[in-house]
């Protein structure tokens, strides 16, 4: 009942704020001099905070872009850890300012929730994560199977998609919480934990043997992730977007977080647009000419973001796949920034 | 003249009587605030609800109940009545809301039972059997639910085998972490007569038991009624079962791939939920009812000693039912208490209510307001039916002790 209450003054908050106060998110948070920004309640690589006790991830990371832009400061971010069904209603009320928390992209979130997506920064696709012992090669073989998954999720529809499309058996068991998910599918409860694939490579570290346990190469559905923001405050969507598309016009143009200072003295006409000495891109976006080097300097370039929290520098050690540069052999590509 | 010699009638009072009921002590100017005080009330409620529509409409958040007749498209553990993926949304609602009933009222069943014997065998002379039932009570009372609730469901998980090795009884009953199958009975062409049987037997039984009493009070008569009786319940079905052939076959439960299919299956989060609920909530109930025991004047059971009947007896007999009145109100709290707390359901998969309407649905939906108000006023109505039902049964109690 406590999680109703809570839900109900979120709902009760959209119900009496004026409306003027949504339209200027961007205005909102400089005065606050503070980004509030949806994230998990502790995905590893994603979201969660380290032994520090500071947050980490690629979807920290992008609002730790978004606050160097505005304030010139990564740290001016206040991190609100929430499940994957109260992300859209804290978003909704005003509660958060953008959601970054591997949300797929659906056209009925866009159309229904009164959220705008933003960008994509996560290419994913939901799969299967079994013991081996089971020796299960496809997903198939899981007729019968019991299924553990999270509620609130794109995860729920796909899955009975799938098993009914494929004339397959199965049972669903939905917990409120990543957490208890794992720990059901760990005490055998289920034999199968299914989720967007980054998320099975990150929670399977939080089991107690690892490699007892393997991801099934079906890919069932197409999840696309991404930042969201409220709908209706288009300057604000511009924001978040093209913070996102800074990153990965960065790693195209090989500006790095070490090199981005050498890069911004040069001469070139392209990068002096880019880094604010030509012209004022910055400011018609309401932040100031420099934005771009504030945020690679915060967080560097999306392959760097990619390779620090989930890639090949990380314990998750997923591969580009098609997170890759559109010039690479992967499909993420961004506007140009001009 | 005709009328002088008419009694006079007393001035009409309605006027004034009709004052005080609106107005009170105040009259009428009372009377006109409180039409202007609810007339704001309104006013406020009208203009909150309006707000948020055209805040939603604004913000393009869908609105409206429309959602309920869309196709659900998810699956649910445990559906007590059909449902399929290809159902809506509104029956999602209802299977919820049949999960959420079924879990309350075995849950206050078994809460009343244990609360009760906890209760009684803390005031019992036997010092172990009292120190047994204190130190449950102040366990498990001070206790978060939350925690109670995750402790069995991963205790029961962790003690219990995977479904290929699972404990099988005479190979019908099977115990493993998937829940426990058991052969589930299926009605043949004899099952109405022998269901009429048993109803029949019934009836007729209650109201032998009914004769005997009338008998005993009015007449002093002791009958002995339980050789009928036994023929009625067990004689009479057992006697169309005969003639008529099997009235149910049974289809047993049989490990196919992962899991057991056929028969029917009770889930681990169901056991835990229900076990974790009435063990909780019978420690509450075990002090309600030492208490309203305890209210029972001392010389109530010493007259029933006097009279040569055993404690039991006693207890039974002249304690507990004067107890009663006291023990009812805060009883009606204790189950009110466990029906609004199997909302903590969602924290291991139960599909109660809560989970799979205010939960799935909800985030598959979007519109939050409507969901949490409806979910709202289910539970406003389920805690009003029954503390309707138990007010009944508190007015019958005062009025058979002539209170």
């Amino acid at each position: 009942m406590k999680r109703v209450t809570l839900m109900f003054s979120l709902i009760l908050a959209a119900g009496l704020t004026a409306q003027g106060a949504l339209a200027q998110t961007l205005k909102t948070v400089k005065d606050r001099g503070m980004l509030s920004c949806g994230v998990t309640q502790g995905l590893p690589g994603f979201s969660a905070p380290d032994d520090k006790g500071n947050w980490v991830g690629f979807d920290v990371d992008l609002c730790r872009g978004i606050a160097a832009a505005i304030f010139n400061d990564a740290t001016k971010v206040k991190y609100v850890p929430l499940s994957a069904k109260d992300r859209f209603t804290a978003l909704q009320s005003g509660e958060i300012d953008v959601l970054s928390r591997n949300t797929t992209w659906t056209l009925s979130r866009d159309t229904s929730l009164g959220v705008n997506f933003a960008g994509i920064n996560y290419y994913d696709g939901q799969g299967f994560l079994v013991r081996k012992a089971l020796k299960v090669n496809s997903a198939l073989e899981l007729n019968s199977a019991s299924i553990c998954l999270q509620t609130g999720t794109t995860n729920e529809q796909n899955v009975a998609d799938y098993f009914k499309g494929n004339n397959m058996k199965y049972e669903v068991i939905a917990f409120s919480t990543a957490d208890e998910t794992v720990k059901a599918y760990e005490s055998g409860r289920c034999d199968v934990f299914t989720a967007d694939i980054s998320q099975l490579y990150a929670e399977r570290l939080k089991l107690t043997v690892p490699a007892d346990h393997a991801v099934l190469p079906e890919v069932i559905s197409k999840e696309p992730l991404g930042p969201l923001v409220r709908h209706g405050d288009d300057q604000w969507l511009d924001v978040v977007r093209w913070t996102l598309f800074a990153m990965i016009n960065a790693e195209e143009l090989g500006i790095t977080q070490k090199n981005v200072d050498d890069q911004a003295k040069s001469d070139k006409p392209e990068l002096k647009r880019i880094f604010g000495t030509d012209g004022n891109l910055g400011e018609t976006l309401g932040l100031t000419k420099d934005w771009f080097a504030r945020i690679i300097k915060a967080t560097g370039n999306y392959g760097e973001v990619f390779d620090r929290n989930v890639g090949a520098g990380s314990k998750l050690g997923i591969s580009r796949g098609l997170n890759q540069l559109w010039n690479r052999g992967g499909i993420q590509y961004a506007p140009p920034i001009r | 003249m005709a009328t002088s010699n008419e009694a006079r009638k007393p001035p009409l009072q309605l006027a004034a009587r009709l004052r005080r009921v609106l107005g009170g002590q105040a009259g009428w100017s009372g009377f006109v605030l409180q039409v202007v005080f609810v007339a704001v009330l309104i006013w406020i409620g009208y203009e909150i609800v309006e707000n948020a529509r055209s805040n939603l409409a604004a913000q393009k958040i869908a609105s409206g109940f429309g959602f309920l007749s869309n196709t659900a498209g998810f699956a649910v553990s445990q559906a007590l009545i059909p449902y399929s993926e290809s159902d809506t949304y509104l029956q999602v609602f209802f299977v919820g809301l049949v999960n959420t009933l079924v879990v309350s009222l075995i849950g206050i069943f078994f809460a009343t039972i244990i609360g009760f014997i906890v209760g009684l065998g803390r005031m019992s002379p036997n010092w172990l059997l009292a120190r047994i039932a204190g130190g449950y009570v102040e366990l498990i009372r001070n206790l978060p639910l939350l925690f109670q609730i995750l402790f069995w469901y991963l205790a029961v998980l962790a003690t219990l085998p995977q479904p290929r090795q699972s404990i099988s009884l005479l190979d019908s009953f099977f115990l493993s972490n998937r829940g426990f199958g058991l052969p589930k009975p299926i009605g043949t062409d004899a099952f109405m007569p022998f269901a009429i049987a048993i109803v029949v037997g019934l009836v007729a039984s209650l109201l032998l038991h009914v004769h005997a009493r009338r008998q005993l009070f009015a007449k002093g008569r002791v009958m002995t009624i339980w050789p009928m009786n036994l023929g009625l319940l067990v004689g009479l079905p057992l006697l169309t079962a005969l003639v008529l052939g099997k009235p149910v076959t049974f289809e047993y439960p049989v490990l196919r791939g992962f899991n057991f299919s056929g028969g029917l299956r009770v889930l681990p989060e169901f056991v835990a939920l229900t076990l974790a609920l009435s063990t909780y909530t019978a420690a509450f109930i075990a002090e309600i009812v030492r208490a309203g025991v305890q209210s029972v004047h001392k010389g109530q059971s010493e007259a029933g000693a006097s009279l040569g009947l055993s404690r039991g007896t006693t207890l039974r007999l002249i304690v507990v039912p004067q107890a009663m009145r006291v023990i009812l109100p805060p009883l009606t709290n204790q189950y009110l208490n466990l029906t609004k707390n199997s909302s903590l359901a969602v924290a291991i998969g139960y599909p109660d209510l809560v989970s799979v309407f205010a939960g799935t649905t909800m985030s598959q939906t979007g519109q939050a307001i409507e969901i949490i108000a409806i979910t709202m006023a289910v539970y406003l109505v389920i805690s009003l039916i029954t503390s309707a039902l138990m007010s009944v049964y508190g007015w019958r109690i005062s009025r058979s002790m002539g209170a």
